[in-house]
């Protein structure tokens, strides 16, 4: 902007928003909290008169770099294993940025400051970039790599499988309930505050270093709008936090959104880092080194704790708990091992690990081999259809787990399964944090108050359950994920595209029916789920049958 | 110490592999499947818009097989077909119940017509930034070659009244429904595509708007005698607006999507915001001397004419012409024409005061009111509704 400073200008646009007079907006989204109308700031400073020019400069930028991918042969250094995950990375991404747009009206009514609705209006039209900007990524891709099975169904893909049901709860997270948990405590205050920077800064890194610099040129891009959403959230909390009968509320919240922010991106973002990679130089950071710096040092420290002197109550022990997940409960090699597990489920290629990559394991996370090398040197045993089946049906030493009614993901950190019956139903949990969610939380009265305006867990939550009995050809074709010569599988166990050495759905007919962990625990008498219980909690780790049978 | 020259430091980067991981380097099954193969294009090829586009908003009537996750206080979750009355073919069947054994599959895609809309515009990221910077450097040029030529300096008093409070005035429109309409409704269509749609009007009248703040600010700036605040008393009291200011807040007011973006697009811009933009302060103008406002009020009045319109069409000729529920829809549109176009009559005629004001008068507001109205025949007729018997008011 050239004569009026964007200051003047950003002063003058103030003058825009006005009080109704003779009717008031629609209200259609309600709250448990309450805020006390007060003359607040507008947190961005943004006009769009600067906006659209900057916005439109940042985009020649990305679409400069695209054309140059493309014309400087890219892929032929891009690596498999890597891109293999941005199928199911890209095919769910779009849905989260693009519900990040439709969240920004839930906060119209119920935070009754029109000064922050301008910045709120362009995070909007900002997410409406980042999904349409990610998806036109994946177009790239599938027109440019080598493989384009996965990417070429990709919106179906993830509505059907289970990973992308994992990740669909960030997305509608942010969309419904009540509205300042969803849209303001879930999306801006943990979503963006504390998990794009793993999600948008450090997975960009990992891809430069597998010889893709196009990702990053786009998650780059798409961060540096993430501030002034950061911005938006904070303005919001303190909002909130000035009002005494918000905290309890505030409490909940934060656990609520930060636990499911850890099983679900750190489960994600860390199992692509770590295992999607062939960049095995020993003093490139793990999943590990980068959560430790940019969620426990720059969210945790340096952006929750001060706000306790506000009265904000930080949930401490799910900080460090989760930390204790990563660091001594392997969730990451847990959650890799058990995609690799189901990798006939999927909709993208699983590379086997190799020798290397143990060593580099190893030295990140001294006795990972005795964890898990044993299991990994299986699945590469077995990764080429020769007779066998699948490794999920070969004698592995590994049990298929029960999956987390809440979070979605499988209980696979075995000692932290609970169980309970809730709204007639009797449901397993990856922990007891994702319990407490379902049962507590996500209800209308919480600590004896009411919250009539709380969300509920909704959905068929557990995948299994939908082919209960079926045969495994039927569940992939059911799901669509079947090549173009309507029998070799998408999924593979390996990278070879040889078609000979590829699974095919006669593979599968062979296998045993799929069996629902929900359906079966249902059917148990209370006994034999009490005994159930009790042994489940002894397995592991990396799946394995408790130690004494 | 200092790193001297003879000590290199080893840095320590991933190294380049060639990998040939291109397309077309190997033959199997799926390797020339290079198209989305989920939805079917409007047209015989796939365009990039669909690509970004459609599927983005899952609907549990096809794919979704675990249903929505989350869900409001009454148990409802993403976007329920009746947050508008209108239908599209498919809306009465049930979702696909799914239980122990039912597999994923739901009805054939689309499953409903609402999935059949496409933007006529095929706005997504690309071209919205192009679109919307391309405006606002036009705007924003226009007006420094006026106040470079002080072309301002030949406004007579009357006239700078008029654009202080009238012109003025008009932002907190374009503010208003920019946010509580448009804004709002991006959370309430049953496809991306509606919602992408209506997002980007959305921020066509947010921008519109700071365009007329801009304006006004810089008028502040060179005009001596400018009151940059009187629109703001204007749009609070002046009696001429309150009708205009009624009207705007009622929009806003209403629940349904469908119908927000109706009464708004189809009744209240054509007969309220081109009356007063085009048939008042365009055709005022060039008597007065005053050749830069026509070209920041055509910036709107573009917006509205080419985009905003040509996509509210789109939308709603789909749903007049459904195959299942036509006359349903075209039986409520005509409730709404009847109820909207009363008000919006009512509010032009409020308005009617501003003509007399400048010193070189427009043509009539009986003409003018006549020209909007003989254009919104043609947009209701277009969608094959019928001209509303309450236009004769
Ligand atoms: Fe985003
Ligand atoms: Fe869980």
């Amino acid at each position: 902007m050239s004569r009026q400073s964007v200051a003047k200008a950003h002063q003058k646009i103030q003058e825009l928003s006005w009080e109704p007079a003779y009717h008031e907006p629609v209200s259609q989204y309600g709250t448990d909290y309450s805020f006390q109308k007060a003359q607040k700031k507008d947190p961005l400073k943004q006009v769009l008169r600067s906006y659209f020019p900057m916005q439109e400069e940042k985009d020649h930028r990305v679409y400069g770099a695209a054309d140059g991918a493309i014309r400087g042969n890219m892929f032929r250094q891009v690596q498999e294993r890597w891109l293999e995950w941005q199928k199911l990375f890209l095919s769910i991404i779009p849905l989260p940025e693009i519900s990040a747009a439709r969240a920004m009206p839930l906060l119209f009514r119920t935070v009754p400051n029109p000064e922050l609705h301008n910045g709120q209006a362009i995070q909007m039209i900002d997410e409406v970039r980042h999904s349409t900007i990610q998806q036109n990524l994946k177009r790239l891709y599938m027109n440019n790599y080598i493989d384009p099975a996965g990417f070429n169904s990709s919106l179906r893909n993830f509505q059907n499988d289970y990973c992308g049901t994992i990740g669909r709860q960030f997305a509608e997270g942010f969309i419904t309930g009540d509205a300042i948990t969803a849209a303001s405590i879930y999306l801006t205050i943990v979503a963006e505050t504390a998990f794009t920077n793993t999600l948008f800064v450090a997975m960009p890194a990992e891809a430069a270093a597998n010889g893709d610099y196009l990702l990053p040129t786009v998650f780059h891009s798409v961060q540096s709008d993430e501030s002034r959403h950061i911005s938006n959230g904070y303005a919001t909390l303190l909002m909130a936090l000035s009002d005494e009968g918000n905290h309890q509320l505030l409490a909940r919240d934060l656990r609520y959104a930060w636990w499911n922010n850890h099983r679900v991106v750190d489960a994600a973002i860390g199992t692509f880092i770590e295992y999607g990679t062939k960049d095995r130089r020993k003093d490139r950071e793990s999943y590990a080194e980068m959560w430790r710096r940019w969620i426990y040092d720059d969210y945790y420290r340096s952006y929750l704790v001060p706000l306790e002197k506000y009265g904000l109550e930080i949930p401490h022990d799910l900080i460090e708990e989760s930390w204790n997940q990563i660091w001594n409960k392997g969730y990451v090699h847990e959650v890799a091992q058990f995609f690799a597990t189901g990798w006939l489920a999927n909709y993208w290629r699983i590379d086997p690990m190799t020798d290397k990559d143990f060593e580099w394991f190893e030295f990140k996370y001294p006795g990972w081999y005795e964890k898990y090398g044993k299991w990994w040197e299986n699945y590469n045993r077995l990764s080429m259809p020769n007779g066998h089946k699948p490794i999920v049906f070969e004698d592995v030493d590994y049990e298929y787990p029960h999956r987390c009614w809440t979070c979605m993901v499988p209980c696979l950190v075995r000692e932290d399964m609970v169980m309970a019956k809730v709204d007639g139903q009797w449901r397993t949990y990856c922990h007891e944090m994702c319990k407490w969610t379902d049962e507590t939380a996500f209800r209308p009265t919480y600590q004896g108050r009411q919250t009539p305006n709380m969300g509920q867990l909704i959905g068929h939550r557990e995948w299994e359950t939908l082919y209960h009995g079926w045969n495994w050809a039927d569940v992939v074709s059911d799901m669509g994920f079947v090549r173009d010569d309507g029998k070799t599988m998408v999924a593979q166990p390996h990278l070879d595209l040889n078609p000979d050495k590829m699974w095919t759905l006669d593979h599968l007919r062979r296998c045993p029916p799929l069996q629902s962990p929900n359906v079966l625990l249902n059917e148990m008498s209370d006994d034999e789920r009490t005994a159930f219980a009790a042994r489940y909690v002894r397995g592991g780790p990396a799946g394995r049958a408790p130690a004494d049978g | 110490m200092t790193a001297t020259q003879d000590s290199p430091q080893v840095r320590s980067v991933p190294q380049p592999v060639f990998t040939d991981a291109e397309a077309g380097a190997k033959v199997f099954p799926d390797s020339t499947e290079r198209h989305f193969n989920y939805y079917t294009p409007q047209k015989r090829k796939q365009s990039h818009y669909e690509d970004v586009t459609v599927e983005v908003q899952p609907d549990p009537r096809h794919y979704l097989s675990q249903g929505w996750l989350y869900g409001f206080s009454d148990g409802r979750g993403g976007y329920p077909l009746d947050w508008t009355v209108l239908k599209a073919w498919g809306s009465d069947r049930p979702e696909p119940a799914r239980g122990p054994g039912t597999g994923g599959k739901g009805y054939d895609w689309p499953a409903t017509g609402w999935h059949e809309f496409r933007d006529p515009n095929e706005e997504w990221e690309m071209t919205l930034y192009r679109y919307n910077s391309n405006v606002v450097r036009q705007v924003t040029q226009n007006v420094e070659a006026a106040r470079q030529s002080k072309a301002f300096e030949q406004w007579n008093r009357n006239w700078i009244r008029f654009i202080e409070h009238h012109v003025g005035a008009w932002m907190h429109v374009d503010h208003g429904l920019g946010l509580y309409l448009f804004a709002n409704a991006n959370r309430r269509a049953p496809t991306n595509m509606h919602n992408n749609a209506i997002s980007v009007n959305s921020m066509h009248r947010i921008r519109a708007a700071q365009d007329l703040a801009l304006y006004n600010l810089t008028l502040s700036e060179e005009l001596p005698d400018f009151d940059g605040s009187a629109h703001l008393e204007t749009w609070n009291s002046d009696p001429a607006w309150q009708g205009v200011r009624d009207l705007a807040e009622r929009l806003t007011a209403i629940d349904d999507w469908c119908e927000a973006i109706f009464a708004a697009n189809v009744v209240f811009e054509p007969l309220v915001g081109e009356l007063f933009r085009s048939q008042l302060v365009q055709q005022a103008s060039p008597g007065n001397g005053d050749f830069v406002t026509p070209t920041v009020v055509g910036a709107a009045e573009y917006d509205f004419a080419e985009r905003d319109l040509r996509y509210t069409r789109a939308m709603f000729e789909l749903l007049t012409a459904d195959k299942e529920f036509a006359d349903h829809n075209k039986a409520i549109m005509q409730d709404w024409l009847s109820d909207w176009t009363t008000r919006a009559i009512e509010a032009a005629r409020t308005m009617q005061p501003l003509w007399s004001q400048p010193d070189s008068k427009p043509p009539r507001f009986e003409d003018g009111l006549d020209r909007a109205k003989s254009r919104f025949s043609g947009i209701v007729i277009g969608l094959g509704l019928e001209e509303p018997k309450e236009l004769a008011q």
